[in-house]
């Protein structure tokens, strides 16, 4: 019988992995992807909490969560395209001008 | 009271005219002049007018509006109107005129000549307010816009260094004594409940012991404010100094008016020093005394014509000062107003001397200059025997009257008396030594033997001065003056006390004029410090009075200044200061270093710092 705890671990796993790829890559395209994983992570224990709680309120809250995502996307992506365009890199070792 | 409105437009006329003269005709000297000329005429006019239609004590002699209202403490801006200030009015802005035209002489190329208008415009305002203020606090008010007036005016030359410290001697020494006024206003607010000076008076006439213990206090207090203005023993050193000024200024403000706001004060409010039980008043005449004998005994060592004349202020002050002390209030607002006239009658005089030899000042540089300057000379002479008191120059009745007081007022003092005699015998002395040196004799520079008599927009203000410093002793003043101390604060006319101070002067007047005949006559230099020695250097260094002050007072001041200067710039700035801006740097400087710019060094460390509050916060 598969219960709450192996979903919440497999939740865990993908936000690990998320992170790792967030710390660990140094391009902005994958850092992004990993982003998604974390937080499609995020969305699976909420799906599980709901699921396992008898509470739809978890699952309206993914719904959110995609949408926010989906245009967070759409803004981060047309970010990355105008970055390239200027710098030629996608390389976050690249883009330390703000440093002082 | 017909006509309330005037004493007001009498009082604005001249801040008018210093407004737009700061504000908008700087640069046209000519319309300046003209506007502080007019407004005032226009105040001397209108006062002639309201006193003409009201006469010297108006019914319901207060005109006021409520200027702030802090809990109990109301404050009226109101004007008092009686055979006080009303007089006073008249010399101030009568004198002031004159004094006005004439500057239009004296002053003519002078680049400042706009912004000297103005001033003398706004030191006219002031003075009208001190004259007509109707409680403490305008009093106050007024009272430090006349210092900032005199202070700007002393210091007209602020080229020179040594009018710039002059204006600022004469501002810090008027603050020592304008602290203790201060004091003592509020001492008596706080024991009384008002400022007003007819609730005042109305409050002291039914519990005269209302101010017990603190009767003397009081007294002495508000006295410290005339002290500094008026520049008694031991606050005098500041006003021998403002000579530093253009001599019109001299005339006006250290002769003739400002620096009579003090006994003009101490009359004002003399309800408040006449208590029973109170000592203020013997305190007051023996100051009073002790600056007009000082005074003339180094007026008779100086030889710049300005100080002479100054320390002769002084020592008229003295004179003032002393009556008011002795009890006779209203003989020394007498002696104030006939001083006013030839006082400022002398410093005009001077300064048309000191015009015509191209700022030569020292008087053994002068000489013979009465058939060269005959209209000066004329005029200085009669300002002289006014001063000295010979009859029926104006100075003769006043001087006469505060002699009087001394023996039959009501703190009579007979030491005071002699020691007003001997004052007058000095006075003598040195006017003589003034006018032989300056005006007789044979000429001793080339500047003496080339001047020439004064254009007439000087010499008119001079002849119309020396009217009234002839003929003021037949005008009864001191009768409108007794008037406003419900007919007493004199001594009355005719008694025994008349008798012994008109013999007292006259012999004093004659015993002057002998001494300076034989030393002065012809004297090409002067004998005095052959025959005096140390003595007479001492006199001429003004017993070296600025030297202890400087060695006491300015050192312990300057020390605290240090103090308060290593203070400020270790304590305060060094470790307080510097110390938060250097520890919060520091810090900055450390934590610029986690600053690389790298993306995924700040991901990592949030991630860090997330696992650390959850750790925190769960575990």
């Amino acid at each position: 019988m598969i219960g709450l705890e192996h979903y919440l671990t497999v939740s865990a796993l993908l936000f690990c992995l998320g992170l790792f790829g967030v710390i660990a890559r140094r391009n902005l395209l994958v850092i992004y992807m990993s982003l998604e994983l974390m937080l499609n992570a995020a969305n699976l224990a909420l799906v599980a909490f709901s699921r396992f709680n008898q509470d739809l309120n978890g699952q309206v809250m993914v719904f959110f969560v995609i949408t926010v995502a989906a245009a967070e996307v759409a803004v981060g992506l047309a970010l990355i395209v105008a970055l390239y365009r200027r710098r030629q890199s996608a390389n976050v070792e690249h883009l330390t001008t703000l440093k002082l | 009271m017909k006509l309330p409105l005037l004493p007001w437009l009498i009082l604005f006329l001249p801040l008018l005219a210093a407004a737009a003269g700061m504000l908008w005709t700087l640069r046209s000297p000519a319309r300046t002049a003209r506007l502080s000329v007019g407004a005032i005429a226009g105040s001397f006019l209108l006062s002639v007018v309201f006193i003409a239609v009201n006469g010297w004590l108006p019914a319901g002699a207060e005109s006021a509006v409520t200027w702030l209202a802090v809990g109990d403490l109301s404050v009226d801006l109101g004007l008092q109107l009686d055979s006080l200030s009303l007089p006073m009015l008249l010399v101030v802005t009568g004198v002031g005129g004159v004094i006005h035209v004439y500057s239009l002489g004296y002053l003519r190329d002078d680049p400042g000549f706009a912004r000297y208008f103005a001033c003398l415009s706004l030191f006219t305002f002031a003075m009208l307010g001190v004259v007509l203020a109707n409680n403490f606090l305008m009093l106050f008010v007024f009272w430090e816009l006349v210092g900032v007036s005199s202070y700007l005016l002393i210091g007209f030359w602020f080229g020179r260094p040594a009018a710039a410290d002059a204006g600022k001697k004469a501002f810090l020494t008027n603050r020592v004594g304008d602290f203790g006024f201060l004091l003592g206003i509020l001492l008596v607010w706080s024991t009384l409940g008002t400022l007003d000076f007819g609730e005042l008076r109305k409050i002291i006439s039914v519990r005269p012991d209302v101010l017990g213990g603190a009767a003397t206090l009081a007294g002495l207090l508000i006295f410290c404010g005339a002290v500094g203005k008026s520049a008694q023993f031991p606050l005098h050193v500041w006003l021998p100094d403002a000579m530093e000024g253009p001599t019109p200024v001299s005339a006006l403000i250290h002769a003739a008016t400002m620096v009579a706001a003090g006994v003009y004060m101490l009359c004002r409010v003399f309800f408040l020093l006449d208590l029973p039980g109170s000592h203020a008043l013997d305190i007051i005449g023996w100051i009073g005394g002790i600056t007009a004998l000082f005074a003339a005994v180094v007026a008779l060592q100086q030889n710049d014509i300005k100080r002479i004349l100054a320390y002769s202020t002084l020592s008229q002050l003295g004179y003032m000062v002393m009556a008011v002390g002795v009890g006779g209030p209203a003989t020394g607002m007498y002696h104030l107003t006939t001083h006013a006239f030839f006082k400022a009658l002398l410093f005009l005089g001077a300064g048309s001397v000191i015009h015509a030899l191209h700022h030569q000042q020292n008087i053994w540089k002068m000489g013979g200059l009465s058939w060269r300057m005959p209209v000066t000379f004329l005029t200085f002479l009669v300002a002289t025997l006014a001063l000295c008191g010979v009859p029926p120059f104006s100075g003769f009745f006043s001087k006469d009257a505060v002699l009087a007081a001394t023996l039959t007022g009501n703190h009579a003092n007979y030491l005071l008396f002699g020691l007003g005699v001997a004052v007058a015998v000095l006075t003598t002395l040195y006017m003589f030594r003034l006018v032989f040196v300056v005006f007789l004799g044979s000429t001793r520079s080339a500047h003496a033997n080339a001047a020439q008599e004064s254009p007439r927009i000087m010499t008119w203000p001079l002849a119309l001065l020396a009217l009234p410093s002839a003929l003021a002793g037949f005008w009864a003043i001191d009768g409108i003056y007794a008037g406003a101390f419900g007919g007493e604060g004199g001594a009355g006319h005719g008694g025994w006390g008349h008798t012994i101070a008109m013999l007292a002067s006259l012999a004093a007047v004659i015993g002057g004029f002998v001494l300076a005949w034989r030393l002065y006559r012809d004297a090409m230099d002067d004998p005095l410090p052959a025959k005096l020695g140390g003595l007479a250097e001492a006199m001429r260094d003004r017993f070296y009075l600025d030297e202890v002050y400087q060695g006491t007072v300015i050192r312990f001041q300057d020390a605290c200044a240090g103090f308060a200067d290593l203070f400020d710039r270790w304590i305060i700035a060094g470790v307080a200061v510097r110390g938060v801006h250097g520890t919060t740097e520091f810090v900055g400087r450390a934590l610029r270093l986690a600053q690389t710019g790298n993306l995924r060094t700040y991901a990592f460390l949030t991630v860090l710092g997330l696992a650390l509050i959850l750790y925190l916060a769960l575990g």
